[in-house]
């Protein structure tokens, strides 16, 4: 396996050689880096398969993303808009089919810069919710861009419960339509991707009404914009919801509707339909819904979460083997900041998780693919553990990932705060991840939800899906590890995790049992429970990446050099987790204080043997430098160079300010006259 | 009664000003930020001094209110150009540049950090070499890393700035100096000639100050440029060494002990909005079949929010502290008295770091906690952040200004274990003698802790602070007895030491809480703040369980009890949320969100909002035009 040239990386690079710095780092490497990047990537095949795809890409000069952050939200817009149309012909040109295996790696290829994503939610949902004549109808016309299409669920009053949306589709048997009305001011649609400017059609949730009686939310096709001029349609009131703290690249809108009639077809309704009398029939079932948010969650945590994560650690860390600062020696050079051990206390836990977060979301996928597989059986069973995993890793992750990313950004100093870092849109961008597709807390309480009712059906003798079996088995007991070198054992840390995990459920669970004996109303005793409940749903998802980080190192046995790192980085994350949560594996006497503080030592021990092997492991996540688009975190590590370039192809450079004479000069001037 | 504002009210002198309004910044440019700010700052200068105003508190709130809380591209002539000069000047100097500057005719700006080198002063590479033939100063950018970099003003408001360079004379480096360098030409503004000077781009936020760049070739300056109050240069080379560099610990104090003040600002402007916001919005149910209640009554909502309001208060407190405590010391530093200084600098840089992370999350949790809305700019709470998280970074990076503090603690800690006693905020150190012949952890003595008492929770934190500096003293001692090089041990006990240092803070958060208390004479206000009060203290304890249980300061069952507490006082706090945040006092104008407003219109006024942005300036966005419809024309 041949190493990839540098040369490959170092494209649009303003000087060819790599930082000594840097380079020191890259010959001390305990293994094959070409070899954990085709690891991660599943295969030889597909490490190949996605350079290329990120070669096409970035060869083109439609998709370059360099002078991004100089960029107004307009133009922002434009850009996205440009590059959705040149993908189209891109892909033909390439032979790239939206099943085909290169798909997954565009997105990546294209930093997800680009409009015409909810674009594919509008297929999507019609594929899912509507009858075949429906999808023979509208989905050829979607796919050729004949019409683009949103999704229209979000009011600005009502998010994450559906059954409180306010926007009304009135049944009129005379004419065969629906009548769609916004009422008042908080059910105006609000947050929908490509509806402020670029939609053309949405779909619409709305209460459904016939003859008076409310029949609950349903989607409907809705036209909002002309096909010939782009026009807004009558009685769309249709808009951009503003500027947001990133994602400039997406026009996010609001829609109101005044009387919008349109035909009886356009309800989706292949779970539910209205009959020309106005009798309304419900078919089929509808829990395929809970498949379709699965699918969402699971795709938004490699493609929007693990990506920017691995993005961040690469520019922080190799800017940390450049950045040199204060002595740790006197007499010698000022110290890489690497070397500081906070410095790897911040960033090297940060890239365990990463790798945590690669494989249990490799975990997911399996779980999925099963779970896929029974459904088109006509087996629902598997569908509640699938939507309680995607929702609490969905949590689970995006809040780690979140705050890792911030980590990384604090963690380059001064430089991390400006743009041309790359941070701060890395950063900007994956907080949202928090919020859409389900608020993180409620979904840490749906994952409760199951927990809860899982446990109590294991405690009763009752058969549980085999991932929770755990939470009625774990006896009460001591951790037995007797030095700091047995807390390196995996059985000892994932033990410690199980029992942790199942005690913060069963005392729970416990507490919800007396709330509700003492008189307590069910819903009360819940909302009275809800921190333990989210604390819990945590602890189990934790578990899971831990469990789940050392059993895939443990199939790993023959690759030596590549096994020995993964187990670093995977004690690594789970010692960091008890470091940082000590009190709940000190409660109940599981690990003692003597045993805390060999974990401590054990911690520590760690950062100083990963910190060798630290430029490594983030060049095998095999970013090129367009793709990080970071003057801090490039391959060659030309640092300063880069940032002093980049900085003079800043607008504010270039333009010649109108501050300057309207507003400087007379400042600067005629001050003294009037002071 | 706690906010007591200038008599003189700045906000009103703005709120009625023409002059001072403009379009939302949030749909401007960079650009167009950068020149609405140096507008206003123009006004600013004129109107103060129109207004007669000279005090530097009401300076600061005038200036706040103007610029909304933001920074702005004359912060650092008004804040270093001019101080210093008043500070390292001699009286010759100030002649030439004190009353220009104070006109405006000199701008200046501060140049200190350079793109190599920040925390670690020793490192700056600019050079300024004396040449005696002609009697001038070069100086030199040598490599890239010692561009100058990040001064504020600097990039395209600035005609000069202090630089601080390695000062060479008679062929020996003598370390540090400051020197004013003229940079553009008076009149045109155009960079001189050997001076390359710029903006160095976009970033997290600070729209409207022109950060900038500065490259000097061979450029000369006459020999009275440098700032000679302390060292000087005599006209042949010779070199005069400064009396004493402790004085400048009180500048730096000064300056952290404003990031203090503001990190309790930034944490209740964040507060106000999340918590109003979640009076207004309602989702899902709490009880079958009844409305959708306001999402405040939500456990998981006050539980995210209510700590952070109890925050906001104690880092008030704090900031007000820390600032009374300098001005009392400072009339002693001028009577030549710096015995107190150690200990305050060791405080503040402390403070300064656990404030400004503390508040830097909070803010964060404050904007997730608003869900979707919250991400959209009308919130407000984007551009609080940005506008904070900085604080984090400049004016000593957190993790340094933890290890300043651990060093100090340290210190004590041997000096107790010697046999001396400590005083001030760190005597609780003294304890530790007694109870030294232990080999347990030290508070293994029981502490009765009473949980719904304030003092006795001071205790609390009292021993855990103790433990966790004692840990890190012994391992630092046991990491010197087995390494040759100090500085290897400090670094492998660093992150014991950090940690140390934030357990010393907490503490001494909660103690100053607590002492407040008793100062307050409204029997219902001070019964409000010692639940908040409480409320601080418990949740301290619930989300660093780990270092009560392990210490064995409090037991599992007190933990449970502690965390079930926890939750009763959010339950009584609900009903006095949104007095509290009102308390604050922001303006609308000043809080700049949507969400937050005082009569929560929430919706309607997102809505008015959003009709302006400038996607929306056009019926047909252009690229319709150039791009849609091609593609349509062509499929």
């Amino acid at each position: 396996m041949a190493l990839l040239e540098p040369s490959k990386y170092s494209q649009g690079s303003v000087l060819g050689s790599v930082n000594p710095d840097l380079a020191s780092e890259r010959q001390t490497a305990s293994f094959s880096v070409e070899e954990l990047t085709v690891w991660l990537d599943g295969s030889e095949e597909h490490t190949q398969k996605r350079r290329a795809v990120v070669e096409a890409i970035e060869s083109d000069p439609v998709f370059s993303r360099e002078n991004q952050y100089f960029q107004s939200q307009n133009e922002r817009y434009e850009a996205a808009v440009r590059k959705a149309v040149h993908l189209q012909k891109k892909m033909h040109e390439m032979g790239w089919t939206e099943s085909g295996p290169e798909f997954k790696y565009i997105y990546r290829a294209v930093s997800g810069d680009i409009a015409f994503l909810l674009h594919r939610v509008f297929i999507r949902s019609i594929s899912v919710l509507g009858s075949d004549k429906q999808i023979a109808k509208w989905i050829p016309l979607a796919t050729q861009h004949k019409l683009i299409g949103s999704y229209a669920q979000t009011e600005l009053g009502h998010g994450t419960y559906l059954q409180g949306l306010e926007t009304t589709a009135v049944f009129d048997i005379t004419t065969q339509e629906f009548i769609l009305n916004t009422p008042k001011i908080s059910a105006m649609k609000w947050w929908p991707g490509d509806m402020g400017r670029s939609a053309t059609h949405t779909v619409v949730f709305a209460q459904l009404y016939i003859n008076g009686k409310c029949y609950g939310v349903h989607p409907f096709i809705v036209q909002i914009r002309s096909l010939r001029d782009h026009s807004l349609c009558p009685g769309i009131t249709a808009g951009d919801i503003g500027p947001k703290m990133n994602f400039e690249n997406v026009d996010n809108g609001y829609l109101m509707l005044q009387n919008v009639r349109i035909p009886r077809e356009n309800m989706l309704n292949k779970f539910c339909e209205v009959q020309p009398d106005g009798t309304y029939v419900r078919q089929g079932s509808q829990k395929i819904n809970y498949f379709t948010m699965t699918t969402v969650r699971i795709s938004l945590i490699s493609d929007e979460v693990i990506i920017p994560l691995m993005k961040a650690c690469t520019i922080a860390i190799r800017y940390s083997v450049v950045r040199r600062q204060s002595k740790l020696k006197p007499g010698e050079q000022e110290a890489k900041i690497l070397d500081y051990q906070t410095q790897q206390e911040k960033l090297l836990p940060q890239l365990a998780a990463a790798y945590a977060f690669h494989f249990i979301n490799d975990y997911l996928q399996e779980l999925f693919n099963r779970g896929y597989s029974e459904i088109q059986k006509k087996n629902f069973n598997t569908l509640p553990e699938l939507h309680a995993f995607s929702s609490g890793f969905k949590a689970m992750v995006t809040q780690y990932s979140t705050s890792a990313v911030q980590i990384c950004l604090q963690a380059c100093g001064g430089h991390g705060y400006s743009s041309l870092s790359g941070l701060p849109s890395l950063y900007t961008r994956i907080i949202a991840s928090c919020i859409y597709e389900g608020e993180n807390t409620i979904l840490l309480l749906q994952t409760a939800r199951f927990l809860i009712k899982c446990f109590r059906a294991a405690s009763a003798g009752q058969p549980v899906p085999p991932s929770v079996t755990y939470l009625a088995a774990v006896k009460p007991g001591k951790c037995p590890a007797k030095n700091k070198l047995e807390f390196l054992s995996p059985d000892i840390y994932t033990e410690a995790y199980q029992h942790m995990a199942a005690r913060l459920v069963r005392s729970t669970a416990a507490k919800l049992q007396d709330l509700i004996q003492s008189g307590v109303k069910k819903h009360d005793a819940w909302n009275q429970c809800t921190v333990q409940l989210a604390q819990a749903a945590k602890a189990h998802c934790h578990y899971i990446t831990v469990k789940n980080f050392a059993e895939t190192v443990e199939k790993l046995k023959t690759e030596a050099g590549i096994q020995k790192i993964m187990k670093h980085l995977c004690d690594l994350f789970a010692l960091h987790g008890i470091f940082s949560n000590a009190g709940v594996f000190l409660h109940d006497g599981y690990v003692s204080g003597a045993q805390m503080d060999m974990i401590t030592a054990s911690y520590l021990d760690l950062l100083a043997v990963i910190r060798k092997d630290a430029v490594p492991l983030v060049d095998a996540f095999d970013f090129t430098d367009k793709s990080l688009n970071s003057a801090l975190g490039s391959y060659d590590g030309q640092v300063y160079q880069r940032l002093y370039e980049w900085a003079q192809k800043s607008p504010t450079n270039k333009q010649i300010s109108p501050a300057y004479e309207r507003y400087l000069k007379p400042l600067l001037h005629n001050t003294q006259s009037k002071l | 009664i706690l906010f007591c504002s200038s008599v003189l009210s700045p906000e009103a002198l703005v709120i009625n000003d023409p002059d001072f309004q403009h379009e939302d910044l949030n749909f401007l440019s960079r650009s167009q930020r950068y020149e609405q700010a140096i507008r206003k700052s123009a006004l600013m200068v004129m109107k103060l001094r129109e207004h007669g105003i000279a005090d530097p508190d009401e300076i600061y709130w005038f200036k706040s209110f103007i610029h909304r809380g933001r920074p702005e591209p004359l912060d650092l002539h008004l804040g270093m150009f001019l101080p210093t000069l008043l500070t390292q000047a001699t009286p010759e100097q100030q002649d030439r540049f004190f009353m220009p500057a104070w006109n405006l005719e000199i701008i200046g700006t501060y140049a200190q950090t350079e793109m190599g080198h920040g925390t670690h002063l020793r490192g700056l590479e600019t050079t300024a070499t004396y040449d005696p033939a002609t009697q001038e100063f070069i100086l030199n950018s040598p490599t890239v890393t010692s561009i100058k970099w990040w001064p504020g003003g600097l990039g395209k408001t600035s005609n000069h700035a202090i630089v601080l360079a390695q000062l060479y004379t008679q062929g020996q480096c003598k370390g540090l100096h400051a020197f004013i360098v003229p940079i553009r030409q008076l009149g045109t503004h155009e960079p001189l000639p050997g001076i390359t000077v710029g903006d160095i781009g976009p970033k997290f936020g600070y729209d409207e100050m022109d950060n900038g760049y500065l490259k000097m070739d061979n450029f000369r300056i006459p020999r009275e440029n440098m700032l000679m109050k302390y060292a000087q240069v005599e006209p042949d080379g010779t070199y005069v060494k400064p009396l004493s560099d402790k004085l400048t610990y009180g500048t730096m104090v000064f300056i952290r002990s404003l990031i203090v003040g503001d990190s309790a600002r930034s944490l209740s402007r964040a507060c106000t909005i999340a918590i109003r916001y979640s009076a207004v919005r309602h989702q899902s149910e709490l009880k079958p079949g009844e409305p959708e209640p306001q999402i405040l009554d939500y456990q998981t909502q006050q539980y995210k929010l209510f700590p952070l309001l109890a925050t906001a208060y104690a880092f008030h407190f704090v900031g007000a502290y820390i600032k009374n405590t300098y001005h009392r010391i400072s009339g002693d530093i001028n009577e030549g008295d710096l015995s107190e200084l150690p200990e305050l600098h060791a405080l503040t840089a402390g403070l300064k770091a656990f404030t400004s992370w503390t508040a830097n999350a909070g803010i964060e949790e404050c904007r997730m906690a608003c869900g979707g809305h919250g991400y959209s700019r009308c919130s407000g709470i984007p551009d609080i952040y940005v506008t904070f998280t900085p604080s984090c970074t400049y004016e000593g990076e957190n993790t340094v200004m933890m290890l300043q503090t651990a060093r100090f603690l340290v210190k004590s800690y041997t000096q107790v274990s010697s046999g001396q006693q400590v005083t001030g905020m760190v005597s609780y150190l003294n304890d530790l003698s007694r109870q030294r012949i232990q080999p347990q952890h030290v508070a293994a003595r029981a502490v009765t802790v009473r949980l719904n008492d304030p003092i006795s929770l001071v205790e609390a934190y009292k021993a855990r602070a103790a433990r966790l500096v004692e840990a890190a003293a012994k391992n630092l001692q046991a990491e010197l007895n087995h390494r040759k090089s100090k500085e290897d041990a400090w670094n492998r006990t660093s992150v014991d030491l950090v940690r140390a240092s934030e357990a010393h803070c907490h503490y001494v958060v909660v103690k100053l809480f607590t002492a407040k208390l008793s100062e307050i004479s409204n029997a219902a206000v001070r019964a409000v703040l010692t639940e908040l009060c409480l409320l601080y203290a418990l949740y301290g304890i619930s989300k660093n369980t780990g270092d009560f249980l392990q210490a064995g300061i409090l037991t599992d069952a007190q933990i449970i009890q502690v965390n079930q507490h926890v939750k009763e006082l959010l339950a009584t706090i609900r009903p006095n949320a949104v007095a509290l945040v009102d308390s604050f006092d922001f303006h609308d104008v000043h809080l700049g969100s949507v969400l937050g407003r005082y009569d929560g219109n929430v919706y309607e006024n997102m809505f008015e909002w959003a009709k302006k942005s400038p996607l929306n300036k056009t019926e047909v966005h252009e690229s319709f035009h150039k791009h849609l419809k091609p593609m349509q024309a062509k499929l």
